[in-house]
This record gives C-alpha cells, structure tokens and sequence, in this order.
C-alpha cells in the first residue's frame, strides 16, 4: 500500500435531509477499489451520488487527485466531472443499440482525454457479440456488463459503482465478478464502489470505508478493518477476515493449493491457479475454533498457531468474538462464551487456531 | 359533391390545424418539461391553468378571446400598439385561439411522457458527459417520441374539430376565418342539409382515421 | 318588480275562477333576437291568463332541424316568415296559425358615440376595417343588411369587410367589443324604452330593403292546447303589441 504517495480523494459533505442526514470527511485512496460499505439507509449511495454531482450539496468540498471537482466557489456539474457511473440497474437507454450505448459517451469526451478505447472496453465485459442489439434484448447479467463497459469507455479518472450486482440473482453475480476483478487487474483507475454485500466486498475491494447513520464509521485497509473487534456495524454470519496470498504449492493427487499468507500456509481446494498466482483468502469467524494443543485425530486440515489479541462480546448473550495473530496476519474466531471461558482467554495467550473452511476468493 | 368554399373552408381548416399544431408542439414541450420535473408549489395551478380549456365551454374561451383581443382588451392594445391591428376576424387570431383551446391536448401526452422517462436516463446521461440540453435531444426527445406522436395526432385533429372559438372570434371570412366546422354550421343552419351531409362525414371519417393511425402505431401512447 | 298584490290577485282569479284545469304550460321557442320582449311579454301574459310561457331562445334555423327532429315545442316565434311558412307545408304546424307578430328594423350601429351619423354616410366613406352584418344565408336581418348597402350601391366595395355572425346576437356582440368598428344589427338590440342605450346608429330607412317579417305559428304538438292559443291571441293584445313596440320593433 503506497496510498501517501499517490494523490488521493479528499470529500467533505455535510447535508441535512428531514429524517437522514449525511455528514463526512473522507480521504480515499486515488487507486485500487474503496469500498463504501454499509446497510441500506447508511448514507453510502447518497455519498457516492454526491462525489458524482447527482446530489447537490451545499457547502461540499471534493477533489480528486488534486483536481478540485467542488468547493465553496466552485460546482462542477456532473457531465463535467470525469467519472464514470454505474448504476445498480444497468439503465441502458433504450433507444440506443448496445454500440450506440457505448459510444455515448465515449463521443462526448474530447479525443486528447480518451485512454480506453471502446475496443478495449468491449474486450474487457466480453459483449463484442451484443453491439447489434437493442437493451431491451439482453439479459440482465449482459446489460450490466454493458452498463459497465459504457461507464470505462469515458475513460474516467473515477470510476463509481452502485451496488453493481445488487440487482443481480446469485448466478448472475457470479458471472459478473470476474469481470469487476479484471478491471480490478488490468485498469489503473480507482473505484469507489458501494456494497452491502460483505462477500462482494471480501472479493473485490482493497480499501474500506463503513457507514452508518449518514457517517464514516471506520476506513482503512480491507484485512485491518475487517478484523477490527470495534467495528461498529456488526456483521454477524459474515465477520471474518481477507488475507492476502500466494499459490505456494499444488498437490495434484488430492486437488489441493497450498496458499501462503504473511504468518502461514493454508490447504484450500485447487481451482487451477498456477504457482505464484497472486489471490485472496477469506477466512469467516464462525470457521475458526481454538484450541490449546495442536489435534491430530481430526478432519481439519488447517490448524496454524496463534496469540490472542482481544476479545468481546459477541451480539448473541452466548457468543464471544476473538481477534488472534497468526504471524503478521489478523484472525477472528467466534467461540461459545462458555468454551471462551474453559479455555480462559486472555490477550497475549498462545493457541492453535482450526480452521474448517477457507474460502478462495479470486 | 363539395363546393368551392367547402374546399377552400378544408384548405385553411389544414393550414390552421397545422401552423396550430407545429407551433403547440414548439410552446408545449417547456411546459411540458416543467410540469413533469417541477417541485414548484405552482405547479398544480399551471397544471390546471394548461388543462382549463378541457373543461371551458368554447364558447367562453371565444368571448373572453373576443373582449381581450379587441380595441379595448389588454391584448388588442398590445397588438395595436405594436402595429399589428386587432387579431379577432384574422387567421393569426384564429391560431392564437386554437393555441389556446388545444394546449391540453399537446402538453398532457408529452408532460406523461416526460414524466414516465424519470430521472434515471437523465442521469446516465449527466455522468456520460451530455449537457443538459444535450440530454434533452439525444435521450428525452427520442424517449419521448410516442408521447410527441399523440400530442401532434391529438393537437392536430382538435383543431380540425374546434367549432365555438372560432364562431366566436372569426367572422366567417371566406379563405381567412371561415374553417369546416363554421362551414358545416352554416349549411345546417341553412337547412342545406345535403350539403352539410358532405363535409360532415368526411370529418366523421377524418377523425375516425386519425384516431385509429394513433391507436395502431401507438398503442401504449394513448395516455392524454 | 311588479306589485306583488296585482300578482297575488292574479293567481287568486286564475285558482277561483279558470281553475287548474285550465292554466296550462306553453313550451315556446323564441326567435334569439325577441329574447328582451318575450321575458316582459311573457310574464305580463302569466297574469293576466294564468298560464305558463316556458320560452327557448335561439337561432330561427336550429330550432326548425329540432322541431323537424320532435322538439317538444308548442309555438314558434321565428325570426322570419319562411321558416314558419315552411313548417305549415311540411305539416309541423297548425294551418292558419300563422301570423307576423312583429317587424325587424334594421339600424346601422357603432359602440363608438358619433360614429355613425342620421344618413349613413359613413358607409359611403367607407373609412373602417370591419363591417359586421349576420350571415345573410341565415338570418334576415343579414338578408336585410345585404339588400340596403345593394340599393346604397356600397355592397362590393363593402364586402371585404365583412366579418359574419352566425346570428344576430353575435353581430351585435361583435359591434359591442369594438372589434368592428360598425354593424347591422337590431334596432330592438340597441334601443330601450325608445332611447339609444349608447353608442351612435342609424336607423335604416325601411324602404331600403324588404320588411323583416317575423311570424308565429302554433306547431302541431300544440294543437290542443289552450295556452298556445291563448299565447298567439296575447301577442295581438295592447299590452303586447306596446312592449314589442318599446323595443325597437313594428307590427
């Protein structure tokens, strides 16, 4: 992470609406995927729609890598500000061919400004096969793809995503993500990209950002911030963590990748990525038990040693949540308050984390 | 079978509903535009203002058109002073009193229009860099396109049909004020029945067409 | 407002002595020019004969197409002679009812005082931009205004500028509002009590055109009733007669 050198994002909004109220004072970072987490009425779309210029908001402040965009003197509406939106509803006008789509924008922005060519944008969504067709003749999954091909081909300076997928069966997520994590990849544009998904998040996003009640509650890297115990919106089922890794092994006779995370090596199922592939881990609390010897009579196969930093309480009576360290890496477990105690959890103490699932995520 | 002044009465009947007609659509889109996005408290007063003649009995549009347009009217002293005479007995007088009697007809289908495209394109279009004016021709206009269908079938053949203002305000000038719905009056008043028999199903049979080219080619757009 | 005793006696005689059985309603369809007459005649005729006159105003022309069609009235007081005549041939009306209740004058008229002056010279001058006449196709008072800038030898020179109502209402409301300068319309619209309500007028000579005859009939769906006649013998009456006369019109 080398956010201090690359010049940032910096939005202060502050709105008051009957009944919801907006107040923020952000510095993101100006690459990689940010995402603006939260539940629905947290404030996080009204964020994003002001950083667009789609809501008006007095006194805002933004500028995006030193280009002022808004201020006390200064509104840029939104067709003159570089960006590129995409809608949760792929919104595609409905007049207009897929090409046409396209090219809307693309023809809008002077020629010296254009870095993606619609080409490149086509390539990148795989929809080279739809240019002929009206929206209304797509399926949804195509249209959003589309949607998002539209927003690149402005070749935007900032790219913002609303809930992209949030319209979107779990199928068709699934076809769609691959594509988001392409741009990811591939493209040096930073993405501000709101989720109430936790999974989407895991998969896709290196900053975070968590509202709440119109504010920013916590932000910060994604593995740092997700193992906060302090976070203050509870994420129940999908607490956990996102590590960093590296495909360090693969053993062909059981279908198995070695994973390797900056405190340790993880078995997860093989999905063919090739040595040294860079990809992600997610790890979920509520996979993660304690104990205080290493098993060996058991059908785990990953258990790592660790130190417990800390620990509250969970939001069920029964429940305790643990932060541990493995090597430089956060973990979180959920454990019964009562087994917590039997195992007198204290900060500092070593343990052997078991570890029954771990998800690969791209 | 129709005469010389029932030809020449169809003749300017067309040329009013059409200068009538291109000049709504031109006049009624703004309102249209602002009735379908405003927040403004007046809006339910203009709304209403735009769909009284509705509701007016023609002849009241005629005698209020009348009083105004003439030498003593606010309107007539305008005109006047601006050395353009009085508009009552004139074609130009006539189109300014069908602008009038057809406004609801033009502005409530494309305002439906407008309002059934939303905010959403508008958007997309404001981030796809498109000013709003921009945004106005190459989204909401073509978006737009059945409403702007009905308004013109609509505006056009209730211009055609319009009887009491133009009694009112036209003098039954031939070839300048005397349309074919005076023209079909006078021959019944005339007890000319068989001439009135003639221009009256062809205008039976020219609505009748119009409303079935709006009802084929624009089912969905039917809303006035 | 009439001395509401007269009124009061009135209805007294016609309970105690016609009696209900005979004070009947009379539907009657009134040329629109005689609107102002017919209102005093008819409450005058209530009075004094119990009945009822319940009066319909409009064009001489619609109401023929209604009464062809079964209109439900009893008497016509047409603004001419030919529609009642008309109506006799074709058997929609009592033969031999049919008698001229009153003469139109025609008079040229202006909203402007001085404007029109005793001769009508301002027609010869010709210095206005709208001339407003009734359609002479539909209403004789048109016909009449026709005949008399002809005789006037004024007529082609005149016609550009003429703006048509479809009546003689419309005429005069045309006149009214200044949007033509002059017209021909009603003596009977303009005067009052035999005075000029406002404005300047000429009174047209009547040997200047044709007499505007307008004549009653009793329409058969009045055949048996004895207020139709009772209204056809009042408008003969004194009484009548001085009320048609107040208004501008000869009989």
């Amino acid at each position: 992470m080398n956010s201090a050198v690359l010049p940032a994002i910096e939005a202060r909004f502050k709105l008051d609406w009957p009944g919801f109220s907006l107040d923020v004072d952000l510095t993101l970072p100006g690459h990689g995927v940010t995402a603006l987490f939260g539940h629905s009425g947290s404030g996080k779309t009204t964020l994003l729609r002001a950083i667009a210029g789609l809501e008006r908001v007095a006194n805002g402040r933004l500028s995006v890598k030193g280009d002022v965009w808004q201020d006390a003197a200064v509104f840029r509406p939104t067709h003159r500000r570089p960006l590129g939106y995409v809608f949760q509803e792929a919104s595609l006008f409905p007049h207009l061919s897929v090409q046409a789509n396209l090219a809307y924008g693309q023809k809008r922005v002077p020629e010296a400004q254009r870095r993606v060519a619609l080409d490149q944008a086509v390539d990148m969504l795989n929809i080279g096969h739809l240019l002929d067709r009206k929206p209304d003749r797509l399926s949804g999954g195509e249209r959003q793809r589309v949607g998002i091909a539209r927003a690149l081909a402005v070749s935007p300076s900032l790219l913002l995503m609303d809930e992209p997928l949030a319209a979107l069966d779990h199928a068709l997520k699934q076809e769609i993500l691959p594509y988001l994590e392409r741009l990811h990849d591939e493209l040096d544009i930073p993405v501000l990209y709101v989720s109430h998904a936790p999974d989407e998040v895991a998969r896709l996003a290196d900053h975070i950002v968590v509202m709440a009640g119109g504010k920013a509650v916590a932000a910060g890297p994604l593995g740092d911030t997700l193992a906060r115990l302090d976070l203050p919106i509870k994420l129940g089922e999908d607490a956990g963590v996102v590590l960093d890794a590296v495909v360090a092994a693969r053993d062909a006779e059981w279908q198995l990748a070695h994973m390797e995370f900056a405190g340790g090596r993880l078995w997860v199922r093989d999905h063919g990525l090739p040595l040294g592939h860079r990809a992600r881990v997610r790890i979920l609390a509520r996979d993660v038990s304690l104990a205080r010897t290493p098993h060996s009579g058991t059908s785990i196969l990953n258990t790592l040693p660790a130190v417990v930093v800390d620990s509250v309480a969970d939001a069920h009576g029964a429940l305790t949540l643990v932060k541990l360290r493995v090597g430089e890496s956060p973990l979180l477990a959920r454990l019964t308050r009562r087994s917590a105690h039997a195992l007198e959890i204290a900060p500092g103490q070593l343990l052997y984390v078991q570890i029954k699932a771990v998800a690969l995520i791209g | 079978m129709l005469s010389d002044t029932d030809w020449s009465a169809i003749r300017l009947t067309v040329e009013l509903a059409g200068v009538t007609t291109a000049l709504l659509l031109i006049l009624g889109t703004p309102i249209a535009w602002w009735l379908a996005r405003t927040r403004s408290a007046w809006k339910g007063a203009v709304g209403a203002i735009v769909a009284l003649p509705i509701v007016l009995p023609p002849t009241v549009i005629g005698f209020y058109l009348l009083v105004a347009m003439g030498p003593q009217g606010p309107v007539g002293r305008l005109t006047e002073s601006l050395g353009l005479g009085t508009l009552p007995f004139t074609f130009a007088g006539l189109v300014v009193a069908s602008v009038i009697y057809s406004l609801p007809f033009v502005v409530q289908p494309i305002q439906n229009a407008f309002e059934a495209i939303g905010e959403r394109p508008l958007e997309v279009a404001a981030t796809l860099r498109a000013s709003p004016l921009d945004t106005f021709f190459s989204v909401v206009l073509p978006l737009a396109r059945p409403g702007y269908l009905t308004a013109t079938v609509l505006g056009f053949a209730h211009t055609v049909g319009e009887f009491g203002v133009v009694l009112m305000i036209g003098g039954n000038i031939p070839d300048k004020t005397r349309v074919v719905s005076v023209q079909i009056y006078d021959h019944v008043e005339a007890m000319d029945y068989a001439a009135a028999h003639g221009l009256a199903a062809g205008m039976v049979a020219f609505s009748f067409l119009v409303l079935l080219l709006l009802y084929t080619l624009n089912p969905t757009g039917r809303r006035a | 407002m009439k001395f509401p005793f007269k009124r009061c006696m009135a209805t007294v005689w016609a309970t105690l002595f016609i009696g209900p059985v005979y004070a009947a309603d009379v539907q009657v369809a009134v040329a629109a020019n005689f609107t102002a007459p017919m209102q005093k005649i008819a409450a005058d005729f209530e009075q004094a004969t119990g009945h009822r006159a319940r009066l319909a105003f409009g064009a001489t022309g619609k109401f023929y197409a209604q009464i062809k069609n079964g209109a439900p009235f009893e008497v016509l007081l047409a603004a001419d002679d030919d529609t009642p005549a008309r109506l006799e041939k074709e058997g929609l009306a009592v033969a031999g009812s049919r008698f001229t209740y009153s003469i139109g004058q025609l008079a040229l008229w202006s909203a402007r005082p001085g404007y029109v002056d005793g001769k009508g010279e301002v027609l010869k001058q010709g210095a206005f931009d709208h001339l407003a006449l009734a359609n002479p196709r539909l209403a004789p008072y048109g016909g009449a205004a026709v005949e008399t800038m002809n005789k006037l030898g004024v007529l082609s020179a005149l016609q550009p500028k003429f703006v048509q109502g479809e009546n003689i209402a419309q005429t005069f409301q045309f006149v009214s509002t200044g949007n033509a300068e002059l017209g021909f319309v009603a003596l009977s619209q303009v005067v009052e009590d035999g005075k000029l309500k406002r404005g300047s007028a000429w009174v047209v000579p009547a040997g200047l055109h044709a007499p505007i005859r307008q004549d009653a009939v009793i329409l058969v769906r009045g055949k048996a009733n004895p207020a139709a006649l009772a209204l056809m013998k009042y408008l003969k009456e004194d009484r009548a007669r001085a009320i048609i006369r107040a208004y501008g019109y000869q009989y």
